[in-house]
Formats: C-alpha cells, structure tokens, sequence
C-alpha cells in the first residue's frame, strides 16, 4: 500500500529531482531528525517543561515547610525542617497545637465529600449515559430521533443558564430537606448530596460519544444474541457494554475529572461548612483572605492527588480517549 | 363530519397507522426503559431548567422576597443600559481573544516538537500535562500566591533578575490583572491542546511529508503548507471548544480576584453569580446567562461558517 501512494505522488513524468550534496546519503527516513534540530527541540522543551513544573514543585515542598518559610524571602525550595503541621491542620487531623488552634482549620470530611459525590456521579452517569446511548444507537423506536436531537440540541446550552434554574428547582423538590408536597417550606436538596448528584447523573455530551461508538458494533452480533435467546438487558450487559470499554473507560475518566473538580454548582448549593466538597474548602478559604497558606498548599496537594493517580493509572486511555471521542484530526 | 365526507380507503389506512404506531410503541417498549432515566434527569434538569431560566428572565425573582412580579422586557432593558455589564462583556472579550490563541499557539508548537522521535517525550508530556490534570480551583490558588505582591515568587525572580525594579502588584493592578488571569489559564490550558494536536499530528499520514520533502519542502515549508491544513480540524475543535470555555471563565476569577480591581475583571459569568447569589436578583441573573449564551452562539455559528466556507473538506 505504500508502494503504491508513493508512486502515486511522484508523477511519472516529473523531472528527476536535483541532485542533492552529498550529506544525503541516509534513505529517507521519517526517524531521523539531525542533530541539531534535536538540540533546538531540547533547547525549547526543556525550559518550558521547567516553567510547567517549578509551580508544583514549589506547591509541594510549601506544603511540608510551616508558615514562616513560606513567608520568607527568598523562598525556600528544599524545607530544613519538614513538617506535617498543614496536612494535620487543613484536615483537622490529630492533635492540634494551640498555635494551630488559633490559625483555625480545615475538615476532612471535604474531601470524603469530594470523592463519594465524584465517584457516584461516575458510576451512575457511565451507566445512565451508556443505557441510553444504546438505545439511540442499536434500537429503533418510534421518538428516537426527536429525542436524540433535543439532547444534542442542549449541548451547546452552557451551564450557567440553567445553575439559575437549578438552584431554585433543587430548593422546591417535593418531600426532602423539610419541603411539603409541593416543595414548599424547606430548602429541599441544597446542601445535600442529593443536590450535588443528580443534575450530573446524564450528560448529552457523554451520551453522544458512546452513541458514536455504539454503532460502530455490528448489528448482526446483537441479533445473534436475540437468537440465542438473550434479553434487551443481558445483550446490553454482556454484549454491548464490553464492546465499548475503551469508549466507557473515556467517559467515566473525564465525568471523575469533572466532577472531583466542580466548582461553580457546588459553591453555590452548599453552605453548611460540613458539607463542601474540596474545591469549595480551598476556595472559600482563600477567598475570606486567610494567610494559612500552609494549609491551603497542604489542602492543596491531597485535592490534585486523586486527579493524578487517575491521570497516571489511565493514561492509555486518555490517549485513546481522545481517539474515540472523535477527534480524530 | 369530515370523517363522514373523506374516502373509506384513507379512513382505514389512518387507523392502520395509528395501530401500527402503537405496535410500534409495544413492541420497543424496552428501549424507552433504557433511556427512561437519563431522559427524567434531563427532562427535570436541562429542558425544565431552561424553560424556568427563560420565565425568569421576564420576572422580578428574588429568593427572600415572596413576592415575584412580572415586569415584562425591563430585564433585557436594564442589561443593555448597565454599564458594569457591557464592562463585564469587554473582559470576557479580552479574556478569551488573548487566552484562546495563545493557549493554541503554544500547545500546537509543544506537539510539533514533541511529535519527533526525540527522547523524553513522555516525560515533557507529562509535565506539560500536569497543569491539566491539576484542580481548577488549586491552579487558581496556586498562582494567586505565586503573584503575591510582597512574597510571591514572581516577583521574588523578576527582581533578582533585574527584569523589573518595583515589586508588581499582579492581581491588583488595573492594568495587569487581566494579562495575569490570562497567563495562569494559558498555563494551564496548554496541556489539552498539545495533546489534542498530538493525536491529530499521528493521524497525518507520513508518506504527505515524504513527498513533500522529495519535492524539496523545507521543515517551515511543510508545517506551513502540510501540517496546518491538515490540522484545520483539530484546530477547529480547539476553537470552538477554547472558545466555549473562555467565555464561561469563573473559577480563576472568584478565587484569584473576586472580579477587582474595579470591576477590571468581572466577566459575564462573575457578574452573573454576582446578581443570583450576592444581590439575590434571579430574574436578571438569567437575562445575563441568555446573553452570555446569545455570545457562544453567535460566536460558535461564526466559526463553524468560516472554516466550511475557507475549509477544504
């Protein structure tokens, strides 16, 4: 096949091309790169990678120095003395000292908020999303395409234009948080995890991308299955879903990123301080111009560390990610 | 009595349909158990939601007052005669015209070097990934610092390398807040487009530089008149979704400004919060969420027009 396209692009009839110096003795090789464009390469990657890095190493060792290193000037790379006092004081951990004390403190019930609403919604939204991306794709019934459509048609909506909505639609739910049955006379789902799960528990946008890949699956193999004997749900569970685990693996990796790192609905649906999730403790915090930075780096580094063990356990898969969800370049 | 008046044939012929409909309906009645779920959420959370956001728009709807009238378009009057919002405008403007090429540049140069068979690719990906990867808010806050006007490090170096004689006050300067919002969301913004164009990069097949190179195209030649064509839609996707996200931009500002210093940071989205949950004035939030969404529309419309019309698909 490459003999062919190369042959193809060559015309038969151009002149030779010039005879080159010497130096081109090499075959044509898309591996080789000279030397000095190397070292030109190098010259640019290196110091930009270092840029790229310097903040998180600084975010890092801060993290480990108390505050009056922090402070210090010029700043302090490699702490003398590390110390454990941010983490104990950002999680409220163990024995505070009085000095601490007096700083005021974080809770570590963010981040156990944090990652029981992040991984539900993964789970739920995986599983919601590839319920009806099978359905869009593999099964013909009479709405679907009106249906599909009015859900494409809402991916361009952005998020702000219904956390309005939202917020009063999750105040007036009917029976929770103190509400009557018509959702009146409590604060229904704010400052519950309710509030924070359900709005994520489908996304259109995650739906599109497993359709995609859905129909992609021959339909001869489900209908094998349908003479076989099997069920919608048994073809949906054991043909179907491990056909798409690449696809799915994607979803659910990007749906946890998103949700561990949510800011804007939870900020606005939470305020009893037991219940923020991370993103919210950290902000907050600086917000109300705090100067325990030694927290807020400490608080810091535990909130990043989940993104990148998933980042770094599913790295494949990023790549592949990005493959299947269709660009494609 | 139109019944009576039309032909037997149609009359059976439309029950038939109906019938059949219905078998339809019966006969796929899992499938609407498959999306029953996703479709309540939606119904309640997306389609619900933006009918309300629109009611709201034409309400006067605060959340301690009970009482709620309906002002008609004074809502869309206000927007357009309020100062801080055509304000607010202008910034995501700026915001999103300096952060989204830059971010784009910088990522598409980043992939092209790192699509040669050089060493330590994986490790320079990584690194310039980890901005990515890295809470939004922990970014933010991070670099809030880092600009500190008395101890952060930025300062800190520029002094010692006599590129500035002064301490700059970063966030609270009027003029460079914007330029410092910009540079920490191009920092960490990069990361997603070099890898986007990486993959793009790997699906150019290598027999086009090859040619190119035999027809005696030099490196520039063949970036310039092979690559970036070819990448036009990868860089379209970029577009557009860079685009989408910048005019949405919060985080970095609640957390590095709260929109100062006067107002030289307030984007829609800020000024929009600021209305819901500060002055508690729902009905013109909404106004302000509609126009940040007439924006992306228009913006997005545009964009998709100028890459078919100049586009080589």
């Amino acid at each position: 096949m490459t003999d062919v396209t190369d042959e193809q692009t060559i015309p038969a009839l151009a002149p030779p091309p010039p005879a080159r110096p010497k130096k081109r003795k090499r075959p044509l090789d898309k591996d080789h790169v000279t030397l000095r464009a190397k070292l030109g390469s190098y010259l640019i990657l290196a110091p930009v990678a270092i840029l790229f890095v310097a903040p998180f190493a600084w975010l890092i060792s801060a993290s480990f120095q108390p505050i009056s290193t922090i402070f210090a000037n010029p700043p302090t790379w490699l702490p003398d003395d590390p110390t454990l006092d941010g983490y104990k004081g950002f999680l409220n951990l163990g024995e505070l000292s009085e000095a601490q004390q007096a700083q005021g403190h974080g809770d570590w019930r963010w981040f156990a908020n944090s990652a029981f609403v992040a991984v539900t919604i993964t789970v739920l939204q995986t599983f919601f999303n590839a319920l009806c991306a099978y359905a869009f794709a593999k099964r013909r019934f009479p709405g679907r395409n009106v249906i599909f459509v009015l859900f494409l048609a809402t991916m361009m909506v952005p998020g702000q234009v219904t956390l309005i909505p939202n917020y009063i639609i999750i105040q007036h739910i009917p029976f929770f948080g103190g509400n009557d049955w018509l959702g009146n006379g409590g604060h229904g789902w704010l400052d519950s995890y309710w509030g924070l799960i359900m709005p994520g528990v489908v996304s259109a946008f995650g739906i599109f991308l497993l359709r995609q890949f859905m129909l992609s699956i021959p339909d001869e193999l489900l209908d094998a299955a349908r003479v076989d004997g099997a069920g919608e749900l048994r073809i949906f569970w054991s043909v179907v879903l491990p056909l798409c685990t690449p696809a799915l693996a994607a979803n659910a990796i990007f749906t946890f990123q998103g949700a561990w790192e949510d800011f804007f609905w939870p900020l606005v649906i939470l305020s009893d301080p037991d219940k923020l999730t991370a993103p919210v403790g950290l902000a907050l915090f600086v917000v109300q111009n705090r100067t325990d930075w030694n927290l807020l780096f400490a608080g810091s580094v535990i909130a990043t560390l989940p993104m990148i063990l998933v980042f770094v356990i599913f790295q494949r898969h990023f790549v592949r990610g990005i493959a299947v969800t269709g660009i494609k370049g | 009595m139109s019944r009576a008046v039309a032909p037997a044939g149609e009359d059976t012929q439309r029950t038939g349909r109906s019938s059949g409909l219905r078998r339809r309906v019966w006969r796929e009645r899992s499938a609407y158990l498959f999306i029953a779920p996703g479709v309540i959420v939606f119904s309640v959370f997306t389609l619900a939601a933006l009918i309300f956001a629109f009611y709201l728009t034409f309400h006067r709807w605060s959340i301690i007052e009970p009482d709620r009238p309906f002002v008609g378009t004074q809502n869309y009057e206000d927007m357009i005669h309020d100062e801080r919002f055509v304000q607010s405008v202008l910034n995501t403007v700026y915001f999103t015209g300096a952060s989204v090429p830059l971010t784009m540049i910088i990522g598409l140069g980043l992939a092209l070097l790192l699509n040669q068979p050089i060493r330590g690719r994986a490790i320079f990906r990584t690194a310039y990934y980890l901005p990515v990867v890295t809470p939004f808010v922990v970014s933010a806050l991070l670099w809030k610092w880092l600009y500190n006007g008395e101890f952060g490090l930025f300062n800190y170096y520029l002094m010692r390398t006599r590129l500035i004689d002064e301490p700059l006050l970063w966030l609270s300067d009027r003029n460079l807040a914007m330029p410092a919002v910009v540079l920490m969301s191009v920092w960490s913004g990069v990361g997603f487009s070099m890898v986007v164009y990486l993959a793009g990069l790997q699906a150019i097949p290598a027999q086009l530089y090859e040619s190119a190179k035999i027809d005696g195209a030099g490196m520039w030649r063949r970036i310039r008149h092979v690559t970036i064509p070819l990448l036009r839609p990868t860089t379209l996707f970029l577009l557009v979704i860079g685009i989408i996200g910048s005019l949405q931009v919060f985080t970095q500002i609640f957390v590095m400004t709260s929109g100062g210093p006067v107002n030289r940071t307030t984007t829609m989205v800020y000024y929009m919060y600021l209305w819901a949950f500060k002055y508690y004035d729902m009905g013109y939030a909404s106004t302000l969420a509609f126009a940040l969404f007439a924006m992306l529309l228009v913006f997005t419309a545009l964009q998709l027009r100028l890459f078919r019309d100049g586009g080589t698909e």
